[in-house]
């Protein structure tokens, strides 16, 4: 007996298919991977499983009885658990508030009052078995994406989830998130908890999992043991090709289009987040900014787009036009959330892509806006990132995680800026999608853009940059020439041990 | 300079607290309609309303206390519509708000009118008079000012605890807050973000429609147009001076309470300065809080955002 299956479950959007026909089994205590491009069909199928969306065809079996959810109630009640992509939490709100919020934790039948010193002891009961780390009291907006995560897990175990259903929990980690969390997964699947992950990072995948499960188009094209698979066989499963990882070539040497000196820029709290730092940026360079998420790469990344005012210090970029409307368009702007500064959900492909590139010609002038022409490039940004979506008319709310990530890309390259600011630019995509982009961010190196790749993923920073800088709570910790990095050294500045320590030997 | 010291006597501070009552009423409601995330702009015209009902109840049934409660039932009936039109319809919720406002400055007096006839509008009706606490309103100057008030300044008084219990020390609290900063997020856990918006509003308008009902019940003794004179949209303002926090609800009505004992007192006492600028003097004390206070306070995330499922 399996603990869930769910057989030939269908699901259509209007003028897609999301899921065709998908069986997938869960046993107990397994950890499973789902794989596949974006817009492959796997958060929709995983919230069919949670409830959020209906089968228009399949089954759902847990324990061999058939079960029907109409909200996430009916599947937290069945024993399921899901962390979704964009966390369910309320800042505001302390830990242990957010963990038993909807609960009845109540200090006596008769007695309304919350039992917080109750659930606290739970909370630390639980996160001590799985070995979580955990701060109950702490109010969730003051923690790292890392800590977030593990409430919402926490959440779900507190409800007592049999079934835990992560949705890309790796996207947003920094490296040593990534292997706590890798950890807690590993104790929940020995003591009996079933875990299903989606994943673009193979490695991970197989680090982790026990099975592996691909999509493709809706459809299940493979499932197999993680113990016979190697990530190539997994990416070419994924996207029906080999993927390269992509070649640098020499750079060429061009004019300083960005400098800065003693740099100091706060964040919305008024606190300092950008801490006195100095760098220059050329021409056909990538810069790579590398860190811990929070650590100072956003408020960096606004300043210098010009969105966010600097405290004190300098800044100054050359050759780009005095006028500020213009200059917005010459810097192009990926946004490390999509969600809130990258798109607007509820409007169409195209007037998405308006939003950057209205004013400029073939576009549109001070007055008009050319509504063909963006749609037609629109279009076309759809074939050359493979982006799925039936066209530009539909609404951005629609696309999967990925393919809206592709279409901001598209319309921050669409005008050929001069400097191009590429805060994660990858995150989400699938392992074909990222080649692509990588691909696109080198051939605009090589042509002459100015480009700062802003990531928290090593192996990113490390394959494209030509000089790399690692920020920790606001400061530089080195910077470095990419060809004398290496993962290890990277990973210590990361952690706050500036190059200097390093170089001297006094890490430890 | 010593003209206005003159003022501050027992009375003063008793009209203070009778002052406040209303207020504080409107501004509890406050705080649990925008917790909720939804934001009533509509007090004011919800408080004149109920003032005018409370009035009719009073006479009708020969008690005071049933007069308060149709003030009271009648709140909870235009905060529902309030509901209906901005939680259900997601209509703007400014715009449903201003409506209630202006329906009720023009239905009250043409009410008035029509029940009580031309001649007789400011009829006296069955009305509260203060309560003395046996002893303790003996004791000098603390006695007359605290235990010489009406019975709805105690009820007012007691509500702030308990509402500060109620929304930080209970699941339902939990539930308000969260369906007025994340509703997405309380709907994952099974909480119905629309129920409880609605129950929150509709408890605010009865909150608010207690505070309309004093004011002609407990301090007019009858029903005059325009008679909430602003104090709704005071009440918003302490609602952001409070920082959606009923203690503070307290002491920003308070303020606002002791600024308008102020006034009368200050156009009893004979000051050299227009009445006209008395009576401007609760407003601009709001206005410039607001200024001070107003831009660093940030309300609950999901304000005035309807919620639609998935
Ligand atoms: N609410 C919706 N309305 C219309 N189409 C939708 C909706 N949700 C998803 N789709 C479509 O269904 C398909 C599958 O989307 P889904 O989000 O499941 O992909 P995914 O595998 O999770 O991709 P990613 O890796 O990019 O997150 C996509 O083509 C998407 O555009
Ligand atoms: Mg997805």
């Amino acid at each position: 007996m399996s603990l869930l299956r769910m057989e030939e479950i269908t699901k259509r959007f209007p003028g897609v298919v999301a899921n065709d026909q998908v069986d997938l089994v869960l046993e107990e205590g397994e950890i499973h991977a789902l794989l596949g491009e974006n817009g492959s069909g796997k958060s929709t199928l995983m919230n069919m499983l949670y409830g959020i969306y209906r089968p228009d065809a399949g089954r759902i079996l847990l324990r061999d009885k058939e079960v029907q959810f109409s909200s996430p109630t009916d599947a937290i009640s069945a024993g399921i658990g899901m962390v979704h992509q964009h966390f369910m939490l309320v800042p505001t709100m302390t830990v242990t508030e957010n963990v038993i919020l909807g609960l009845k934790e109540q200090k006596g039948r008769w007695n309304p009052l919350l039992d917080t010193r109750g659930a606290e002891k739970r909370i630390n009961a639980l996160a001590e078995q799985y070995g979580l780390d955990i701060e109950p009291n702490a109010r969730v907006w003051q923690l790292p994406v890392g800590a977030q995560q593990r409430v919402e897990i926490l959440k779900s175990l507190y409800r007592n989830a049999e079934i835990l259903v992560l949705d890309e929990p790796t996207a947003v980690l920094a490296p040593k998130e990534v292997e706590h969390l890798i950890e807690v997964l590993r104790n929940l699947a020995r003591s009996g908890k079933s875990i299903i992950f989606i994943s673009h990072k193979l490695n991970e995948v197989i680090q982790l999992a026990d099975r592996v499960s691909v999509l493709r188009n809706g459809v299940l094209s493979g499932q197999v043991d993680v113990a016979d698979a190697t990530a190539s066989q997994l990416a070419e499963m994924m996207v029906g090709r080999q993927v390269e990882t992509p070649k640098k070539k020499p750079r060429k040497s061009g004019e300083t289009i960005l400098t800065t000196a003693n740099l100091v820029v706060k964040d919305d709290r008024s606190l300092i987040a950008v801490d006195d730092l100095t760098f220059d940026l050329a021409k056909g360079e990538i810069f790579g900014v590398a860190g811990v998420d929070g650590n100072g790469q956003k408020e960096l990344t606004e300043a210098i787009a010009g969105v966010r005012s600097i405290e004190s210090g300098n800044l100054e970029i050359s050759g780009l036009s005095k006028s500020r409307g213009k200059r917005f368009r010459e810097i192009g702007h990926v946004t490390e959330d999509r969600h809130q500064t990258g798109v607007v959900l509820p409007f169409s492909l195209w007037e998405n892509y308006a939003l950057k590139v209205c004013g400029t010609p073939p576009y549109g002038n001070w007055l008009n806006m050319n509504t063909g022409v963006m749609q037609e490039q629109t279009r076309a940004a759809i074939d050359q990132f493979s982006i799925k979506a039936t066209g530009p008319d539909v609404a951005m709310s629609t696309l999967s995680g990925g393919n809206q990530q592709k279409v901001v890309l598209a319309r921050e390259l669409a005008l050929d800026p001069k400097l191009l600011l590429a805060a994660q630019p990858t995150r989400g995509l699938d392992v074909g999608a990222a080649e692509y982009v990588h691909e696109r961010l080198l051939s605009a190196r090589d042509s002459g853009m100015a480009i700062m790749l802003i990531s928290t993923e090593l192996e990113e920073v490390l394959a494209l940059s030509d000089r790399i800088m690692v920020m920790y709570e606001g400061k530089s910790m080195g910077l470095v020439d990419a060809s004398q990095a290496s993962r290890e050294m990277l990973g210590l500045m990361m952690a706050g041990v500036s190059l200097e320590n390093i170089e001297n030997g006094m890490s430890q | 300079m010593e003209a206005f010291f003159s003022v501050l006597d027992a009375d003063f501070f008793s009209a203070t607290l009778r002052l406040t009552t209303p207020l504080l009423f409107a501004t509890l409601g406050g705080i649990l309609n925008e917790r909720a995330g939804v934001i009533n702009i509509g007090l004011e015209g919800t408080m004149l309303m109920a003032a005018l009902i409370g009035v009719f109840g009073a006479w009708f049934s020969g008690s005071a206390w049933f007069g308060l409660f149709t003030g009271i039932l009648i709140g909870g009936l235009i905060a529902w519509i309030h509901a209906f039109v901005s939680i259900s319809l997601k209509a703007n919720q400014i715009v449903s708000g201003a409506a209630i406002n202006l329906i009720g400055v023009g239905l009250s007096s043409f009410l008035i009118r029509i029940v009580f006839g031309l001649k007789d509008q400011q009829r006296v009706v069955p009305h509260f008079e203060p309560v003395s606490v046996p002893y303790l309103s003996d004791i000098p100057l603390i006695g007359p000012i605290l235990f010489q008030q009406h019975s709805l300044v105690y009820v007012a008084l007691l509500l702030v605890p308990i509402m500060w219990v109620i929304l930080f020390r209970t699941r339902w609290g939990l539930m308000i807050t969260s369906v007025g900063e994340h509703p997405e997020a309380s709907a994952t856990v099974g909480i119905n973000p629309l129920r409880t918006r609605y129950i929150a509003v509709i408890l605010s308008g009865a909150l608010a429609g207690a505070g309309g009902a004093f004011l002609s019940l407990g301090q007019l003794h009858f029903f005059q147009d325009e008679m909430v004179a602003g104090r709704g949209f005071i009440a918003l303002a302490a609602v952001i001076f409070a920082r959606w926090n009923p203690v503070g609800a307290l002491i920003a009505c308070l303020i606002f309470g002791g600024a308008d004992a102020l006034q009368f007192r200050g156009q009893a006492a004979g000051l050299a300065v227009p009445h006209q600028f008395m009576l401007m003097f609760p407003y601009v004390l709001t206005l410039a809080i607001l200024v001070v206070v107003g831009g660093k306070s940030q309300g609950p995330a999901a304000i005035g955002q309807p919620y639609s499922k998935g």
